[in-house]
């Protein structure tokens, strides 16, 4: 599936706004992910395994609160990041 | 060569000059945008440096170079809480605050403290962290951070090793104060004795001192001077207690700060950077008028150093990593302002020069010799 990426992660992805990833669960894309691009997953989600507070992760436009839930190969998972501040 | 690292609110500079420390060269921005609290360069192995680093309201990375600065590698196990049972207890990470390179004798070996307040030790000169369950996980953890609500998240702001005992450590916290282990942070008791504090229901307590910096004195570690919220100390241990050698500072100073630098020469020799701890704290130069302040008969009597600085309207704060020495014979001084100028003194303080303009707000300092 499709996973989007926020900009100030892109230095992980080479760069790139969208990359593949797969998996059953919201944990494991992010692991696949972490396996293709290391350090990513941390930098998402805490030492918890909760979401980190300024990152959302939308799952085909709905908001994921925890990362066991169930995806789909159908499924287009979308990370935003927040970067208010002076 | 002479390195002098600046960590800043957006990024990371590099500068390195000859022995004479008169001309500096600046290599940078590292990270641009990124705040780095603490970048540390291991003057056992003159080669390695350790950045702690995030990205806004990212999280907290670790990174190492070992070709000054040319290339940086991600730590692939950065300082990190256990997975606790119920992850919604479970503590996370904010940022990593402080790094210290661990003892001359064990070479490798490095110290990071964070907020929450935890330690954290590496053993492969930065690159993968473990928690230290002595500190992290001590029965009175939550005795000593009780979760402070300080600017910046509670911190673990320090930590010193005795130069003649690798197992012999102190840390400071921004909630707690002091803490002393002597068996490599097995055990841990409070060491704040004497200390001050004007911001809660008891003047003396055993633990709840926000220690700023201490600096264990690497001749002789039994000399130890603070800089505390609540003014400049002294132990002489096995004393057991802390005396104000700040009540000699000019009363119109004060003796309220954020750092303090000793001579590696002479232990009655220190340096402090006072700042205006009066009624909301504006944490300025007092008066706007920037100095440091020198003793070098152990705080009985405090000399003005300003000579180079603006005379008046200068408002900048030293942050307590932005205050450092190198060890130099004569002694260099460097200063990182609020207002992202590097000052730097050649002379042991007698007089200052501006160095570097126009940065982000500085973190840190690190000035090390590379032979």
């Amino acid at each position: 599936m499709n996973v989007l990426i926020p900009t100030q992660l892109r230095s992980y992805t080479g760069g790139r706004s969208c990359v593949a990833a797969s998996g059953n669960t919201l944990a494991e894309v992010l692991a696949c992910l972490d396996s293709d691009y290391p350090g990513i997953r941390f930098r998402m989600i805490d030492e918890q395994d909760r979401i980190r507070e300024h990152i959302r992760i939308f799952v085909s436009g709905d908001t994921a609160e925890r990362i066991d839930i169930p995806l789909t190969e159908s499924d287009e998972v979308h990370i935003v990041g927040a970067l208010s501040g002076g | 060569m002479q390195y002098l690292l600046a960590g800043t609110r957006k990024g990371a500079w590099i500068y390195t000059s000859d022995a004479s420390r008169g001309k500096w060269k600046v290599d940078g921005p590292h990270y641009l945008g990124s705040i780095v609290n603490h970048l540390v360069l291991d003057p056992r192995d003159q080669r390695t440096m350790v950045m702690a680093l995030r990205a806004g309201h990212l999280v907290p990375t670790i990174l190492t170079s070992t070709d000054f600065g040319k290339t940086w590698q991600e730590s692939p196990k950065p300082p990190a809480f256990p997975k606790a049972d119920d992850p919604e207890m479970g503590r996370s990470v904010s940022h990593t605050f402080w790094l210290s390179p661990g003892h001359e004798s064990e070479p490798g070996v490095w110290w990071a403290g964070t907020s929450p307040p935890a330690l954290f030790r590496s053993e492969d000169g930065g690159v993968t962290w473990d928690a230290v369950k002595g500190w992290n996980e001590h029965p009175r953890y939550h005795d000593w951070c009780p979760n402070a609500p300080t600017p910046d998240g509670e911190l673990l702001a320090q930590i010193s090793i005795c130069t003649d005992d690798p197992k012999h450590m102190y840390l400071c916290t921004s909630s707690g104060g002091v803490f002393e282990t002597t068996d490599q942070c097995a055990t841990w008791a409070p060491l704040n004795k004497g200390v001050e504090v004007t911001f809660g229901p008891e003047l003396y307590p055993e633990f709840g001192q926000d220690a700023h910096q201490i600096a264990v004195h690497p001749k002789d570690s039994n000399r130890i001077y603070q800089q505390n919220h609540c003014g400049i100390y002294r132990i002489d241990r096995p004393g057991d207690t802390w005396v104000r050698i700040g009540n000699n500072m000019p009363e119109a100073v004060g003796d309220i700060g954020f750092s303090v630098v000793v001579d590696p020469r002479n232990t009655d020799k220190a340096w402090v950077w006072p700042m205006d701890g009066s009624d909301v704290w504006p944490r300025t130069s007092p008066g706007g008028k920037p100095a440091a302040y020198m003793t070098d008969d152990g705080g009985e009597t405090w000399q003005r150093q300003d000579k180079g600085f603006p005379r008046e309207q200068a408002w900048y704060t030293v942050k307590r990593q932005a205050f450092v020495g190198d060890g130099l014979d004569p002694m260099g001084l460097y200063i990182g302002t609020t207002g992202g100028e590097v000052w730097a003194s050649s002379n042991a303080g007698e007089s200052w020069n501006q160095i570097a303009v126009h940065l982000p707000e500085i973190y840190s300092l690190n000035a090390v010799t590379v032979d």
